[in-house]
């Protein structure tokens, strides 16, 4: 049960968002920049890094939801939950494989990533701004993360539900509402 | 040296929010609502848990700003933001503040943290839904601003006169306007 007194039948952050419209609005607006707005990174390559973040966090509603949008966009969930289970074998650029090790490090500690890390990156061909959006993304959803999970949010598993809100928000993006009414599910 | 080349005269979440001004506005929004709209908790009581927050986190540049801007709220009172970074449970804060702090802090660590009888404490030192609420987002977007400052290595400086300064202007004037002056200022 959530820890207040959140709509029922809203999944995760959405219900956050319906409790607290004035802070859901800069809050969608910073993910739909980050990653749905035209960038050099693919939409699925940044919703790679959202989920592997997420993932991290053992956050299951951002887990599944932006692990359904990037598996929305690169019409492949088996590269998703490779990301996820060990992500320096999956079928991904070199790029962004160097991108997810910086990523990783921002989700325990921004002061961990390194010079190193960074020239790695950048040997692959990733960009300042490609380096300052994965830094962001990494830092924006451990704010997305401990949102959901520290309000005791309600998280359901169900797999259908994730596949229709990734196609969602592969095809819209953050600017408006994912769920609109109370969802069931089994 | 930071990690990308940021502008070298704004320290801090500054230089980063200048270099990308597209994300700087939502990030400016979402922290001007949480700490500077209207709200029942002070706006000493949210710079105090920003403050707290980030302390934890070990931002320098965060826990200095914030702590500076609590300072201005609170009458100058440098000492009692340096009590609740240090222990909180001997601050001449309120016993709901005390319990909103304690579940800031379990969401700095993981939002999983926060149980039912955390809340529970609050709501009887008569913390209200909203409060509660804005607690958690406020720890929970201070991860992020400190990871942002943090993981792009921006420069942070020492000298404790600058955010004191600083402090008082942003306490004074809000976030959205004193960040309309950078980001007009670095204009790609």
């Amino acid at each position: 049960m959530p820890h207040i007194n959140l709509p029922e039948g809203l999944p995760g952050i959405t219900a956050g968002f319906a409790f607290r419209p004035e802070t859901a609005k800069p809050m969608r607006e910073l993910a739909h920049i980050l990653l749905h707005e035209p960038s050099s990174l693919t939409p699925g390559e940044r919703e790679l890094i959202a989920t592997y973040v997420s993932s991290r966090n053992c956050t299951t509603f951002c887990e599944l939801s932006h692990g359904a949008a990037a598996a929305s966009h690169l019409g492949d969930p088996a590269v998703v939950k490779q990301v996820k289970t060990d992500f320096a074998h999956a079928d991904i650029s070199p790029k962004v494989k160097a991108l997810l090790a910086i990523a990783g490090k921002v989700q325990q500690d921004g002061k961990l990533v390194t010079a190193a890390d960074v020239e790695a990156a950048r040997k692959h061909g990733a960009t300042d701004l490609e380096i300052h959006d994965t830094v962001l993304i990494a830092a924006a959803f451990s704010m997305y993360n401990r949102y959901v999970d520290g309000l005791g949010t309600w998280q359901p598993t169900d797999p259908a539900m994730y596949e229709q809100m990734g196609h969602q928000l592969a095809d819209k993006g953050y600017r408006e509402a994912s769920v609109r009414q109370p969802v069931e599910v089994a | 040296m930071p990690h990308i080349p940021l502008p070298s005269d704004l320290p801090g979440i500054r230089g980063a929010m200048a270099f990308r001004p597209e994300t700087a506005r939502p990030l400016n929004a979402l922290v001007e609502v949480l700490l500077t709209g209207p709200s029942t908790l002070t706006r000493g009581e949210r710079e105090l848990i920003a403050t707290y927050v980030s302390s934890r986190n070990c931002t320098h540049y965060c826990h200095s700003i914030h702590g500076a801007i609590a300072a201005a709220h609170l009458g100058g009172n440098e000492a009692l933001v340096k009590q609740v970074k240090t222990d909180f449970t001997q601050a001449d804060i309120s016993p709901k503040l005390k319990a909103l702090l304690v579940i800031a802090g379990k969401v700095q660590q993981d939002g999983k943290l926060v149980t039912a009888g955390d809340v529970e404490a609050a709501r009887k030192q008569g913390a209200t839904d909203i409060e509660i609420h804005d607690t958690v987002l406020i720890a929970a977007a201070f991860c992020m601003y400190n990871r942002y400052v943090d993981g792009l290595a921006t420069v942070q400086p020492d000298d404790e006169a600058l955010y004191r300064e600083r402090g008082r202007r942003v306490a004074r004037d809000g976030y959205v306007t004193v960040s309309e002056e950078y980001l007009a200022s670095h204009a790609r």
